[in-house]
């Protein structure tokens, strides 16, 4: 209990309130805390992201073992990890001359080729997918039911027409104030950034109130179900 | 039937696959290829756009491809960048000049909470990463709290006090009444302490009118980001469907409809015969 409960939970109360006084008390040796607790952050955070990396192999070589479902693919997986590790962490593709880890950036490395051919086009693709189920999703989304989605269905119409060269020439006729162009900049700037600057006050506040949640031990999710 | 069919065939891109690791790390293949670079880039794509005709091995390959080689890349992007510059560099600087840092032993502490990260991989002892957990929890409440109260609360309050009459100006009169109307009327949208009735449920209404713009707009920017990235895609294709880079995008293309439209008959025949 001490050690899985009560410590993080100090911990937690100590970090978050000695961060929190960094802001007020702009001498040393609090002014020091912000400078290297957010490098701390971001050296832990890595830690975090080789976890996930070791999680995702441990759990892939079990399907690959055990023969699951869609084994075969847990082994395209496997190699696909394995060869950007070896290209990221090992001598192998790394041109003469140019340091090891500087070599993610450097010109004809296998990793910087990995990134070009492998990983941009995926990456991109992926999310280029989205596009036709956007598509469709407005599809169901712009059905002009009732007022709202009527308002929802006209300023996504014209912020999009707006932004591009074909919506300046459809309206090109009309007086300037009522072109497309000049009519999606007011949306934008006015009734858009009134509704957006409501949500990022809305989330604001939900944010102090769950940070001070967790740094006085109230909400305690983050250590998990077995508390 | 089919399903055998659909494993030896991923099990023959995962022959591939590793035929052309080893080819990169005998050959180096990847120091002077760039045609090559647009077949593989070809293969990846097509398969990931093969989504769009149904699940197939294509894109499961991809996709698989995808997670693999991505959660490795952001593994080695984050030791090169944080460990070896922030925390070997600090540690050890002589032997890792290229931080630029001087010693500082305090750095112990984050090596050692990251270690005790890694714990939780092991089962008896997993515990000892709450306590990781914790300080990025406190260290990230504490940090945030005060910058969300900062730039979403005081500055976005401070930038909504804007006058409502401005003097020779009717255009910008109006539009600082309809922001300020815009942004009490959703705020107290939010407000779920009251029933929504009456004067209250007017003004919630008009609050509901601005967020549904808000929204509207946002659907608007987020159309246009995929598109934009799909023409990036399309354009990428027709750069690799010519003579110089082998024509692989059509090849590729050709191959993959082929090998879909003879699965797509097996299927419809063994449907039949059942």
């Amino acid at each position: 209990m001490l050690w899985k409960t009560q410590i993080p939970v100090a911990i937690v109360f100590a970090v978050g309130m000695l961060t929190l006084i960094q802001w007020f008390v702009p001498h040393w040796p609090f002014d020091q805390i912000q400078v290297h607790t957010t490098q701390w952050f971001d050296i832990i955070a890595v830690f975090a992201v080789i976890l996930g990396g070791l999680n995702l192999l441990k759990l892939q070589l079990q399907k690959v073992i055990s023969r699951g479902r869609d084994w075969p693919y847990a082994l395209v997986t496997i190699v696909g990890f394995l060869a950007m590790m070896v290209y990221g962490f090992s001598p192998v593709g790394v041109p003469e001359g140019i340091r090891l880890g500087d070599h993610l950036q450097a010109n004809g490395s296998h990793f910087r080729w990995m990134f070009f051919n492998v990983f941009t086009p995926l990456s991109a693709t992926m999310f280029a997918l989205l596009a036709f189920f956007v598509a469709s999703a407005s599809y169901r989304a712009f059905r002009v039911r009732n007022a709202e989605a009527t308002l929802l269905l006209v300023a996504g119409i014209i912020l999009m027409l707006g932004r591009v060269p074909l919506g300046a020439k459809m309206t090109a006729f009309l007086p300037h104030f009522m072109q497309l162009p000049t009519v999606q900049e007011w949306i934008y700037a006015v009734p858009n950034l009134a509704g957006a600057r409501a949500i990022m006050i809305g989330i604001g506040l939900g944010m102090v109130s769950t940070s001070l949640r967790f740094i006085l031990g109230i909400e305690k999710s983050f250590l998990g179900g077995d508390e | 039937m089919s399903r055998d069919v659909w494993t030896v065939v991923a099990l023959g891109m995962i022959a591939v696959l590793t035929a052309l690791t080893v080819m990169f790390l005998s050959w180096g293949i990847g120091n002077h290829s760039v045609g090559f670079g647009f077949w593989v880039g070809s293969v990846l794509t097509l398969g990931i756009f093969s989504y769009l005709y149904k699940d197939n091995p294509f894109y499961k390959f991809a996709e698989h491809v995808f997670v693999g080689v991505s959660a490795a890349y952001w593994i080695a992007i984050a030791y090169w960048t944080q460990i070896d510059r922030n925390l070997w560099g600090r540690l050890l600087p002589e032997q890792f000049p290229q931080g630029g840092h001087e010693f500082n032993g305090f750095y112990i502490i984050p090596l050692i909470l990251g270690i005790f990260m890694l714990c939780r991989l092991i089962p008896s002892i997993g515990w000892i990463s709450r306590w990781s957990l914790a300080f990025i929890v406190g260290l990230y409440a504490g940090l945030r709290m005060y910058g969300f109260l900062q730039s979403n609360i005081m500055e976005q309050a401070r930038d909504t006090l804007r006058p409502i009459i401005v003097p020779g100006s009717l255009v910008d009169s109006i539009n600082n009444f309809l922001l300020v109307v815009g942004v009490l009327s959703a705020l107290l949208y939010f407000f779920f302490s009251k029933e929504h009735k009456g004067v209250f449920g007017v003004v919630s209404r008009v609050g509901i009118f601005f967020l549904m713009i808000s929204f509207g707009a946002s659907f608007g920017f987020a159309v246009m980001g995929r598109i934009s990235l799909l023409i990036g895609r399309f354009d990428y294709l027709i750069q690799a469907g010519t003579p110089s880079a082998g024509r692989a995008s059509v090849v590729v293309a050709v191959i993959m409809i082929l090998v879909l439209l003879i699965q797509a008959f097996k299927d419809k025949g063994s449907a039949e015969e059942a």
